[in-house]
C-alpha cells in the first residue's frame, strides 16, 4: 500500500466522453493516445450507470474509479487498486461540490467551458502531483475565487472598463459567499 | 418549401453545441499570445489567452520546443502585473510548460519574490511552482524559505511547502531530510491538513528507520489526529509497525492492535474502513482479531452509498480467502447484494459467497447465479467461473451441479477469454474429480462441434487424446473427433488426426477402424494433415511394415519433449544448415536465467575479430553468445552455468562493479561489469587484479582488459581461471580494480592526454559449491525420486542451531545448495513445527541430484534437519552433505 494516499487522475468529461478538463498525476498513461483510450473505456463502462445522486464506483485495469454525473458533465477520480475507496470518494465529492459552487449551481458543459480557468484552478487546488491538497469544497472554491485584485496594484494599470469588469466580478463573487 | 428548411436550420443550431473554444486553432492562439508583450498589459485578455493555451494542452495538443519557449518567455513578462487572477493563471501555465532548466532561471527571481510576498496565496503558489520546476542547486538557495514555510502559521503555505517536500524527496532526498525538525513541528499543527501532509512527509523521510517510525506511531496513536485523512495515515503506519513487530516477537498480544480496534469506532467512515482493512491484512491475523472488523464491514454492506458497499464487500472478499468462517455471518447481507445495481458489487458478493458458502447452500447459490450470469459482462463472468472452480474443488461431491452449470454457460454466448476460462475449469475438474470425467469429456466434445476458436478446439482435442482412451467407452469420442477432420480449418484437422492416432495407440480394439479414418486423411488438401496421417500410419504399422519396436511407439509419437519450447526455438534459430544434424541434446533445459548446455562448436566460430559485440548481457542467450564471441574463451567448451550478478561495490560509489561467475567444466570466468559514475572522468585500460593465492585449485589463465570506460556506459572486463576437470573447487578471491584515469575538459568534452594510474578496492568474489549446481525442476518429484533408486543415497542429520523461523532455515539451506525447490515445497506454512522440502538440480558433470529435506523445530527454537540425497553418482551425494556440514 502506498504510504501516502495518491490520486492517479481526475477527469471531467462531457456526455459524449469528450474532455472538458483532465489532469493526470501518474505515469501509467504516458501518451495522449493511452490517456484517451483510458477515458473512452471508463466513459463507455460507466455511461449507463446512474451516478447522479450517489457517487458510483468501478474497477478498471487494476485501478479504482469513483464517479458522479451532473447534467451533461461526468466527474471521475482514479486511484490505485489498494487505495481507500472512501478517500477517493472524498476527493470526488470535493471536486464535484467545488465546481458546483464556482459555476453557481449551473453544472453543465457550456458553463464549465466558459469558466474553464476556474475549473483548472480548482483542479490545481485539490491535488498537487497526485497528493491530496484539500477536499473541502468550500475551501477549494474559496481559494480559487477568493480575490480578484491585489490591493497594492496601482490603479493606473487598469483601464476604466477593466476596473468596472473586475468590480462586477468582485461583487458577484462576494454575493456567492 | 422554405418553411421546413428554416426549421432544419433551427434544429441544427440547437444540436451544434455552443463552446467558447469552437474552432480554436493552435496557430491563432500562439499569435494572440503576443499580447503578453504589450507595454500596456490587458490583464483580462492575457488571462483569456492563457486559458485558451491551457485548453489546447488539455485537449492533448503539444507545443514544439520553440513554441513552448516563446510562450514561456511571454508568460514571464506577466509577472509585472499585480492582478491576482492573472498571476494564478501564470503559475498554472508555468507548471504546465515545465520549462527546461536553462529557462527556469528567468522566473526564479520573480517566484522567489512571490515566495516572500505578504499575500499568502502568492506564497503558497509560488512555493509549489518553484519546487515543481527547480533542480538541486536552486533548491539549496531556497531551502531556507521552504523550512520557514513549513512552520508558517498560514496552513495553505505550510501545506504547499510540505507537499512540495514529498515530491522533492524523490529527487533530492538529502536536502529534504534536513527539514525533519520543522516537519516534526508541523505534525503538531492545529490545521488538519497540515498535520496530514506533515505526517506523510515525516513518514517518508524516516521510512528506512524502523525505530523512528515506531516512536512516531506510538507517540501519535495516543491522541487522535485532527483530520480523517491524517488518521488514515496513522492507521496505515500503525499496521505496518504491527506487522513488522509481529514477525519478531510472535508472543502475546499484537502491539497497536488496540489502536486499530479503537479506530473501528472513529466517527469518519474513511478511518473505519482503513482500520478494518488494516486489521484484515495483518500477518496471520486470528479469527478473534478480525471479528470486530467484519462487524463494521457488515454494517457498511447495507449502506445506501455504492462506494461504501463496494469497499466493504471487497475487503470481505479478501478476508474470505483466509477466514471463510468468520465471514459467514454476513452471508444474508451479501445474498441481497447479488441484485445490486452496481455489477462490480454484485460480482464481488457472489464470489465471496462462493468462498464462504457451505456444501448445503451450493445448489441455492447456483440457482441465483444462473439468473445473474446473463446480465453481466464477460470480465465479471470470468471472476465467477474462477470462484466456481475453486468451490467445486472444495466440495467435490457437488461436482454434478457445478459441472452442469459450467457446461451450460459454455454453450451460451461469450468471448474467447471467457470460454477459455470455462474450458480450463472443466479440464481441471476432470483431472481432479474422477467421477466428473465422462460427463465432462462429453460436454467438451459437444462444445467443439460448434466452437469458433481454433485455440480452444485444439486444446480440447489434445486433452481428449490423453483422457479419452482411458475412459470406459473410448469409441464414443471418435465420431466427434473425426467430424473435425471434415468441418474445420487445417490447424484443427491436423490436431484431430493426432488425437485419432493417440486413440489407436492406446486402444487396440479401435485400431483397424481408426486406420480407415486415417487413410482418408491422406487425401486432405493440407500438407500438415497429410504428413501427420502418413507418419502415424507408418509408425503404427497400419500397412504391415514394422519400422519401430511397438513398445516405443507411444514414446516416439507422443512422449513429451521435455524441453522448454522457448529454448528450443532459439536453438533452432541459431542452427545453421550443415552436414551435422540438429542435436536436440544441445537445447538448454534450464528455464531460468542460466544456460545448461552449449553447442558443439562447428559452424559457430567467433566471427567478429575486430570488436566483439560486448553488451551488458543478462539473459542466458546473451551470455552464451557473448562468451562464444570472445576468442580467449571459445576453447573452454560448453558453458555450464552463469551466476546471478553480485555487487562488488557499495551503491552510489564512484565506480559501480558487479560480477557474474561463468562456470565451465575446466574453467571459471569472472565477468566484471563496470560502470563509471563520474562525468568528469574517462577510465582507460581497466583490469581487475585477482589474488588467487587462497584458492589453491585455481590458476589464472587469461585476463581481458577493457580499453576505455566513458561516463555511464557500462563495460566488461574478464578474468579466467583454470581448475581441475569436473571438480567443484571453491575459493575466495580478493580483487582490486586497476585503471588509468583521464580528466575530461568540461568545455570541449575531450579527455586529456595524460592519465594517472589508480586503483580501487573491490569486495571479494567467492566461488561456492552452489555455483556448480543448476536449478532444474522435475515435474513429478516422487517418480523421479523412485526411479533414481537407493544406490546413490546418502542420509544424515544436522542441527542448524536456533533460527527465527522454519521458513528462514529452509531458505538458508536452499540458497546454500543452489537447487530448485519442487512442487512449491519452499513455502513453509505459518505456525508449523515441521516441514519437508523437495529439491532438484544438476551438478557439474551432468549429474542429476535430488534432495529431500525434513525440518523440525523444537521448543527452544532449535532447528534440526534430516537430509536425504539421491544422485547417479555417490561421490556427488557425499559432496552435497559436505556442503551442508561446511556451511
Amino acid at each position: 500500500m502506498e504510504s501516502c494516499p495518491s490520486i492517479k487522475n481526475i477527469l471531467l468529461l462531457d456526455s459524449e466522453g469528450k474532455r472538458v478538463a483532465v489532469k493526470y498525476y501518474s505515469d501509467d498513461w504516458p501518451t495522449n493516445s493511452t490517456k484517451e483510450a483510458f477515458e473512452k473505456a471508463v466513459f463507455i463502462k460507466t455511461q449507463k450507470t446512474n451516478a447522479r445522486t450517489e457517487a458510483e464506483i468501478a474497477m478498471f485495469e487494476n485501478n479504482i474509479v469513483v464517479y458522479k454525473f451532473a447534467q451533461d458533465l461526468h466527474f471521475f477520480v482514479t486511484g490505485g487498486e489498494d487505495e481507500n475507496e472512501l478517500i477517493l470518494a472524498s476527493v470526488l465529492q470535493g471536486f464535484f461540490d467545488a465546481v458546483g459552487i464556482l459555476l453557481r449551481g449551473n453544472v453543465e458543459k457550456k458553463e464549465a467551458l466558459e469558466n474553464l480557468d476556474l475549473i483548472l484552478l480548482c483542479l490545481d487546488e485539490i491535488i498537487d502531483g497526485g497528493i491530496i491538497l484539500e477536499t473541502d469544497a468550500n475551501v477549494i472554491a474559496g481559494k480559487v475565487a477568493s480575490h480578484s485584485i491585489d490591493s497594492n496594484a496601482p490603479l493606473s494599470e487598469q483601464t476604466i472598463s477593466q476596473a468596472l469588469a473586475t468590480a462586477r466580478e468582485h461583487l458577484a463573487r462576494s454575493l456567492l459567499k | 418549401m422554405a418553411q421546413p428548411l428554416v426549421k432544419k436550420d433551427d434544429d441544427y443550431d440547437d444540436e451544434e453545441e455552443y463552446s467558447p473554444f469552437l474552432g480554436i486553432e493552435k496557430g491563432t492562439v500562439l499569435q494572440e499570445a503576443r499580447v503578453f508583450n504589450d507595454p500596456q498589459l490587458d490583464t483580462r485578455k492575457c488571462s483569456q489567452v492563457i486559458t485558451k493555451l491551457l485548453y489546447l494542452l488539455n485537449q492533448g495538443e503539444t507545443f514544439t520546443k520553440v513554441e513552448a519557449t516563446e510562450v514561456f518567455f511571454g508568460v514571464t513578462k506577466l509577472f509585472q502585473s499585480r492582478d491576482i487572477e492573472l498571476r494564478r493563471m501564470v503559475y498554472l501555465m508555468i507548471k504546465e510548460l515545465s520549462p527546461s532548466s536553462d529557462d527556469v532561471i528567468i522566473v526564479t527571481s520573480s517566484l522567489m519574490k512571490d515566495m516572500n510576498s505578504k499575500n499568502d496565496m502568492y506564497r503558497a503558489n509560488a512555493i509549489r511552482v518553484l519546487c515543481r520546476i527547480t533542480d538541486g542547486t536552486l533548491l539549496t538557495q531556497i531551502e531556507r524559505y521552504l523550512k520557514q514555510a513549513i512552520v508558517d502559521k498560514n496552513p495553505v503555505v505550510a501545506s504547499a511547502a510540505l507537499v512540495s517536500g514529498i515530491h522533492l524527496l524523490q529527487t533530492n532526498p538529502e536536502i529534504v531530510k534536513r527539514w525533519s525538525n520543522e516537519v516534526q513541528e508541523a505534525v503538531q499543527s492545529r490545521a488538519p491538513l497540515v498535520q496530514f501532509h506533515a505526517l506523510g512527509l515525516l513518514h517518508q523521510i524516516r521510512q528506512n528507520d524502523r525505530l523512528a517510525i515506531n516512536k512516531l506511531v506510538s507517540s501519535l496513536t495516543r491522541g487522535t489526529a485532527r483530520s480523517p485523512l491524517a488518521q488514515c495515515l496513522l492507521v496505515r503506519y500503525a499496521s505496518q509497525v504491527a506487522s513488522e513487530s509481529a514477525a519478531n516477537s510472535q508472543t502475546g498480544d499484537r502491539p497497536l492492535y488496540d489502536f486499530l480496534d479503537s479506530c473501528l469506532r472513529h466517527k469518519s467512515e474513511m478511518v473505519i474502513l482503513e482500520a478494518a482493512r488494516a486489521i484484515a491484512e495483518l500477518n496471520g491475523v486470528t479469527s478473534r482479531e478480525v471479528t470486530p472488523a467484519i462487524t463494521v464491514l457488515q454494517l457498511f454492506l447495507n449502506s445506501p452509498k455504492p462506494v461504501l458497499r463496494f469497499a466493504a464487500i471487497r475487503t470481505l472478499n479478501k478476508v474470505a480467502m483466509t477466514h471463510p468462517m468468520a465471514v459467514t455471518n454476513c452471508n444474508i447481507d451479501m445474498e441481497s447484494l447479488i441484485s445490486d445495481q452496481n455489477r462490480s458489487i454484485a460480482t464481488l458478493a457472489i464470489t465471496t459467497l462462493l468462498k464462504t458458502g457451505n456444501e448445503s447452500s451450493v445448489d441455492r447459490l447456483m440457482k441465483q447465479i444462473t439468473n445473474f450470469m446473463s446480465d453481466i459482462a464477460d470480465e465479471f463472468k470470468i471472476v465467477v467461473v474462477d470462484a466456481i472452480r475453486s468451490l467445486c474443488l472444495k466440495f467435490p461431491l457437488k461436482y454434478r451441479s457445478l459441472m452442469n452449470f459450467l457446461c451450460n454457460i459454455l454453450r451460451e454466448e461469450g468471448g474467447f477469454e471467457y470460454k477459455k476460462v470455462i474450458v480450463d475449469s472443466i479440464v481441471i475438474l476432470i483431472r481432479d474429480i474422477p467421477e466428473a470425467k465422462e460427463n465432462g469429456l462429453l460436454h467438451l466434445c459437444e462444445f467443439i462441434e460448434d466452437c469458433e476458436f481454433t485455440y480452444l478446439s485444439t486444446q480440447i482435442l489434445h486433452f481428449l487424446g490423453i483422457e479419452g482412451p482411458k475412459a470406459s467407452d473410448p469409441s464414443k469420442y471418435i465420431r466427434y473427433i473425426y467430424n473435425r477432420v471434415h468441418l474445420e480449418n487445417a490447424t484443427v484437422r491436423a490436431c484431430a488426426v493426432s488425437t485419432l492416432a493417440k486413440f489407436a495407440v492406446m486402444v487396440d480394439s479401435l485400431k483397424p477402424r481408426i486406420y480407415v479414418l486415417l487413410r482418408r486423411c491422406l487425401f486432405d488438401s493440407d500438407d500438415e494433415v497429410r504428413d501427420r496421417a502418413t507418419l502415424y500410419l507408418k509408425t503404427l504399422g497400419a500397412d504391415g511394415s514394422v519400422l519401430v519396436n511397438e513398445k516405443d511407439v507411444p514414446e516416439i509419437l507422443f512422449g513429451s519433449l521435455d524441453l522448454p519450447l522457448g529454448n528450443l526455438e532459439t536453438s533452432l534459430k541459431n542452427y545453421e544448415p550443415s552436414e551435422e544434424p540438429f542435436d536436440l541434446d544441445s537445447v538448454p533445459k534450464e528455464v531460468r536465467s542460466q544456460p545448461l548446455a552449449e553447442k558443439k562448436g562447428s559452424g559457430k566460430k567467433p566471427n567478429g575479430l575486430g570488436a566483439p559485440p560486448i553488451t551488458l548481457a543478462s539473459s542466458v542467450d546473451a551470455y552464451e553468445k557473448m562468451l562464444r564471441s570472445i576468442e580467449e574463451f571459445a576453447g573452454f567448451g560448453k558453458l555450464f552455468k552463469s551466476s546471478a550478478s553480485l555487487e562488488l561495490t557499495e551503491a552510489e560509489t564512484e565506480y559501480a562493479v558487479n560480477v557474474v561467475k561463468h562456470i565451465f567444466d575446466r574453467h571459471v570466468v569472472f565477468q566484471y561489469n563496470c560502470t563509471n559514475t563520474i562525468p568528469e572522468q574517462l577510465l582507460e585500460n581497466i583490469t581487475v587484479v585477482v589474488d588467487a593465492s587462497e584458492a589453491e585449485e585455481f590458476s589464472e589463465v587469461v585476463s581481458k582488459p577493457l580499453r576505455s570506460l566513458p561516463y555511464n556506459s557500462p563495460g566488461q572486463t574478464f578474468v579466467a581461471f583454470e581448475k581441475p576437470d569436473g571438480v567443484a573447487a571453491v575459493g575466495k578471491f580478493p580483487n582490486v580494480l586497476k585503471f588509468i584515469v583521464k580528466e575530461i575538459d568540461p568545455s570541449t568534452g575531450e579527455a586529456e592526454d595524460d592519465g594517472v594510474e589508480d586503483e580501487y578496492q573491490l569486495e571479494d568474489v567467492e566461488v561456492v559449491a552452489a555455483d556448480y549446481m543448476l536449478k532444474v525442476a522435475v515435474s513429478n518429484f516422487r517418480n523421479a525420486w523412485e526411479s533414481m533408486g537407493e544406490d546413490g543415497e546418502r542420509v544424515d542429520e544436522y542441527g542448524l542451531g536456533p533460527r527465527g523461523s522454519l521458513a528462514e532455515a529452509v531458505r538458508a539451506v536452499i540458497d546454500l545448495l543452489g537447487m530448485q525447490p519442487c512442487e512449491g515445497t519452499e513455502v513453509v506454512p505459518t505456525n508449523v513445527r515441521s516441514h519437508t522440502c523437495l529439491l532438484s538440480g544438476i551438478f557439474i558433470g551432468n549429474v542429476k541430484v535430488l534432495a529431500r529435506l525434513s525440518f523440525g523445530l523444537d521448543a527452544s527454537r532449535e532447528v534440526a534437519m534430516k537430509l536425504v540425497v539421491r544422485s547417479d553418482n555417490e561421490a556427488v551425494s557425499d559432496l552435497i552433505h559436505e556442503i551442508i556440514s561446511c556451511g
